[in-house]
């Protein structure tokens, strides 16, 4: 029973100093996390685009005290820039 | 209460108003009112973390007030609540960005194009600027106390000012009482504070720790299961006119869950 509670409780510290990361992270680049996320998506439509078959991502990542947006874009062998969509 | 917009405040800093804006709106959309909850603590928001909607910000209230954003966009619908919207304050900008009249202009509009059923404002500690915004477009008010002397005295004052704006409907939300410590007779009962203040109560929330954990996730404690989630739907209820009777914390012996379980078992 206290076993659940320590979990549980561990459990939602761990949320806390994730949230905690991201949250300072946003407010000290003085951007808000909303339009990094649209600006994520609209990339990787983007990268989509032309990289159709590839499991590019693009993520928020801490670097020292700077946030920047990474992009990983896999450039195999065979792949070729696909049909566009529109 | 009938006032449609409702300001939550205290004088007092740290008693709870965030955390009492976040559950009794989640709790009011749970029970089938279109609410939004709004943010007026420009430079310091924290009503986004606590319902947990942070990552979803992309406007805020200032750029509403400044026109650089429709009022639709700033307003963050939650997915987990049907019904329940957050408008987010500003984080870099400060607090002479909020004109009272814009404010209230902007109120006005969420009610008439956007049809919302109840708007709650989490107003910033202090009787500075910031409240007096925040305070503006209110009929009713909700003002957070903790049981102790210096939340007691800055509710009165409070309450004075409240008074002053023409803020029809107040009620007490009595905030971290402590069931065994007022029934040892350590703390200020419910009773005593609705005597002193002389405001009725509209709630009476326990001190929880569910509260932590819930504000940990980001997750009003009113979708789960806790004391002070179930005191939060209790009053939201209230304000929406039920009559649901106040559990009589002060009357519970000493010690709690276990002292009567002492007494049960026919123990001292
Ligand atoms: N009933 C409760 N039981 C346990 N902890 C609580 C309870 N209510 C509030 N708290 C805790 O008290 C702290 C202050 O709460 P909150 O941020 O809601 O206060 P506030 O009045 O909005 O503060 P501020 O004046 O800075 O805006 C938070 O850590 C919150 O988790
Ligand atoms: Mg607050």
């Amino acid at each position: 029973m206290f076993g659940w509670f320590k979990s549980r409780e561990e459990r939602s510290k761990e949320a806390l100093r994730d949230r905690l990361e991201l949250v300072l992270a946003y407010d000290r680049a003085n951007v808000s996390p909303g339009k990094i996320d649209a600006l994520r998506a609209d990339l990787l439509e983007v990268v989509r685009k032309h990289f159709p078959a590839g499991e590019s991502s693009i993520e928020v990542e801490q670097m020292g005290d700077k946030m920047v947006l990474s992009a990983n874009i896999p450039l195999e062998s065979g792949t070729r820039p696909g049909p566009r969509r529109g | 209460m009938d006032a449609k917009v409702i300001v939550v405040t205290s004088g007092k800093g740290g008693v709870g108003k965030t955390t009492t804006t976040a559950n009794i709106g989640a709790a009011l959309a749970k029970q089938g009112e279109k609410t939004a909850v709004i943010d007026v603590d420009v430079g310091l928001r924290n009503l986004d973390v606590v319902m947990g909607l942070e990552s979803r910000v992309v406007f805020d209230l200032i750029d509403v007030l400044e026109g650089k954003c429709k009022l639709n966009q700033a307003l963050i619908r939650d997915k987990r609540v049907e019904n329940l919207y957050l408008m987010p304050a500003s984080q870099t900008r400060d607090k002479d960005a909020l004109d009272p009249e814009v404010f209230k202009q902007v109120i006005d509009r969420l009610l008439n194009e956007e049809g919302f059923d109840r708007i709650l404002v989490d107003s910033p500690a202090g009787i500075e600027s910031g409240f007096k915004t925040a305070a503006a477009p209110a009929q009713g008010a909700l003002v957070v106390v903790n049981p102790e002397v210096s939340s007691v005295r800055d509710a009165d004052r409070i309450i004075g000012l409240l008074e002053a704006h023409q803020v029809g409907e107040i009620r007490l939300v009595i905030n971290r009482l402590r069931p065994a410590m007022v029934a040892s007779g350590n703390m200020l009962s419910e009773a005593d504070m609705v005597n002193i203040l002389n405001v009725k109560p509209i709630g009476i929330i326990p001190e929880d720790d569910g509260i932590i954990v819930s504000t940990n996730v980001g997750e009003p404690a009113v979708l789960g299961q806790s004391r002070a989630g179930q005191a939060f739907m209790d009053t939201a209820r209230r304000i929406r006119g039920e009559d649901v009777p106040f559990p009589v914390y002060g009357e519970e012996p000493a010690g709690g869950f276990w002292a009567r379980l002492r007494k049960l078992l026919g123990g001292a």
